[in-house]
């Protein structure tokens, strides 16, 4: 086990607590710069679509991770950076533009959410974002002039620079990767500076917040706006990605599947947002797999087992037909969430810190070491 | 002029007067305690003066500027710190960064120089890290620097909440029961604080608290409240002696 000795205030402050985060990190770094050589374009395309998610995932974790106020509308936030990407590119806007324009109008649309969300917490405020959702999903679908409605709009190959970059370029891959890494990097140093710890603050809580001279509602507008504006430069890449735009992509189900990103991630640090997005990526071919294979493998078993040939086609059909099954993979996602829930809060990120523990302890790990605690009794009343 | 003073301050929650036209002042430099049986209205001022709530009537003054209209985030910028009765702490979050919130009210940091962690931020990090270091040195936190909250005993945390009130750097602070749960030690540590806070950081202390021998060590003044109403007001043994007290805490 390693033991740091802390020798300068510096040490308190950098990114990287000491050289062994440097290698990790660098490696894996070398290994994300090489991935397009090696992977398949089909991996390549997974890839691009974990970064996106990533990067919701972080701008979510700020938002209901680190200020406390949780969010079922980010789809909604995604949809608004996506649709200003492809409506300004009809007019010829240069991508370097209309990316900032769809962040900076997400980010002002996520602040102007913030505040009425100010008198909300808890539930009461996962419904009002709900509500927020279904409102842009129903202006997307109305509003025909600008969103062509229900027939969707088709986004134009990005063009960076005079060069045209495809969406399952490299160039494109390496586009998405940046804007994660920048969104992480950023997020890293607002959490080590005052704004940060005020978002942390709110969330733990909001009386001792405010007589600490944090002004909570400012800071619950910033955090929701910084939020959103992430949100939205991801709807951009999100939009280039998909080549095409239509409000059913970007329902509930979507602000839902955020949600399971930071939920299986683990909401207490960045790296959940990126194993959670790597999981829902992920998952979906898995289910795919399981739709296609799992009949056939379940009736070669029973045949194996001496079922007959017309027993094991029967079972082999029934499978598959509760394999196809409609909401199936809504159901799969839901009993997903209720097991991390009940068995491992600390998400992806959490377990991966026990085993880490485990092997720095060993044979010492006791097992109780991160149960959760009952803690003291807070009061309530001044809220 | 007083340095802090408290003019005809009344709470009324309907028909209930938790706090009735209370007036006082507190010297600049003096510990003031304020003590009275359960439910006498002493967390209630309290609670005023850091404006969770809205004063029916009256008016409170801080070095000659009144406050009373001041949003609740303003009062700590003023140098007014507070401790909680039942702790709030940012329970997930490491006794580092609860002491660094502290140091809120002196940040002049913007959004974008923080997203790119400018060195301006930088150093005004490093200032921030160093006040802070101060205070642990000063409350013997060092064993506890980088330990979560939540895993924290209870003794402990009492004290990180007035090292995060002391990393303000108050003028006034205002300690609700400093010593309610801890032990005769822990009590003994807290009323030597206490004393430090006036004679080492010259910051002025206005204090609720229930047990009367930490009253005597410490206090310079003593107000004794029951039904929101001032019995007595003077030295502690002046107060104690006072029929009045007397009758609130044994009966008539």
């Amino acid at each position: 086990m390693r033991f740091l000795f802390k020798t300068d205030y510096e040490d308190d402050i950098k990114l990287f607590p000491h050289s062994g985060y440097l290698v990790s990190y660098g490696i894996l770094l070398a290994l994300l710069l090489i991935a397009p050589f090696v992977l398949s374009s089909y991996l390549m395309s997974q890839l691009v679509f974990v970064c996106i998610y990533a990067t919701v995932g972080v701008a979510l974790l700020i938002l209901t991770g680190f200020t406390g106020q949780a969010s079922l509308g980010h789809a909604a936030f995604l949809a608004i950076g996506a649709y200003t990407a492809a409506y300004l590119q009809k007019y010829n806007v240069p991508f370097p533009v209309y990316f900032l324009a769809a962040g900076a109008l997400t980010g002002l649309i996520g602040a102007l959410v913030g505040f009425p969300a100010l008198r909300l917490t808890g539930i009461y405020l996962v419904i009002a974002t709900i509500s927020f959702a279904l409102i842009v999903e129903e202006i997307l679908a109305r509003w025909e002039s600008v969103t062509h409605g229900n027939e969707g709009m088709r986004v134009k190959t990005l063009s960076l620079l005079g060069v045209t970059v495809p969406r399952d370029s490299p160039t494109f891959y390496f586009l998405c990767l940046s804007v994660l890494v920048l969104t992480i990097v950023g997020t890293l140093n607002l959490l080590r500076s005052p704004t940060g710890r005020a978002f942390v603050a709110i969330r733990d809580s909001e009386t001792a917040a405010r007589s600490m001279g944090v002004n909570v509602a400012l800071y619950k507008v910033k955090s929701f706006a910084i939020s959103a504006a992430i949100t939205g430069f991801a709807g951009v890449l999100f939009a280039h990605k998909l080549s095409f735009i239509s409000p059913e992509m970007f329902t509930l189900q979507l602000s839902i599947e955020f949600i399971i990103v930071i939920l299986i991630g683990g909401t207490f640090s960045l790296h959940g947002a990126v194993l959670g997005a790597i999981f829902i990526v992920m998952i979906d071919p898995f289910l795919t797999y399981l739709k296609d294979d799992l009949p056939g493998m379940i009736a070669g078993i029973a045949a194996t087992f001496g079922a007959g040939p017309a027993t094991a086609g029967n079972i082999q059909s029934k499978v598959a037909s509760f394999a196809s099954l409609n909401g199936l993979k809504g159901a799969i996602y839901g009993i997903i969430i209720v097991l991390f829930v009940l068995f491992e809060p600390l998400g992806l990120y959490g377990r991966w810190l026990k085993i880490k523990l485990f092997f720095q302890l060993f044979p010492l790990y006791k097992r109780a070491t991160f149960k959760r605690q009952k803690i003291y009794v807070k009061s309530e009343r001044n809220r | 002029m007083s340095y802090f003073r408290a003019e005809n301050l009344s709470l009324h929650f309907g028909g209930l007067k938790a706090v009735d036209a209370v007036s006082f002042a507190v010297e600049k430099g003096e510990i003031l305690s304020i003590i009275g049986p359960n439910g006498a209205g002493k967390s209630s001022i309290f609670n005023l003066i850091s404006r969770i709530y809205r004063p029916t009537s009256g008016r409170i003054f801080f070095e000659d500027q009144d406050i009373t209209e001041e949003p609740p985030y303003d009062i700590a910028k003023l140098g007014i710190a507070r401790t909680f009765q039942n702790i709030e702490l940012f329970e997930n979050a490491t006794v580092l960064s609860n002491l660094l919130v502290g140091r809120h009210r002196h940040s002049t940091t913007q959004l974008w120089q923080e997203l790119l962690f400018l060195p301006s931020v930088r150093a005004n990090e490093k200032v921030h890290r160093r006040r802070v270091e101060q205070v642990i040195e000063f409350l013997d936190l060092e064993p506890y620097r980088d330990k979560l909250i939540s895993g924290l005993p209870y003794g402990v945390r009492k004290v990180i909440e007035l090292a995060r009130a002391l990393c303000s750097e108050p003028k006034l602070i205002l300690l609700d029961e400093p010593s309610s749960g801890l032990n005769v030690e822990e009590t003994d540590d807290m009323s030597f604080w206490i004393r430090d806070l006036k004679n080492e950081l010259g910051v002025t202390v206005l204090m609720v608290e229930h047990d009367m021998s930490l009253v005597n060590r410490v206090s310079d003044r003593v107000i004794a409240l029951n039904y929101g109403r001032v019995l007595a007001m003077g030295s502690p043994a002046e107060v104690q002696q006072h029929p009045d007290v007397v009758a609130a805490y044994l009966g008539a």
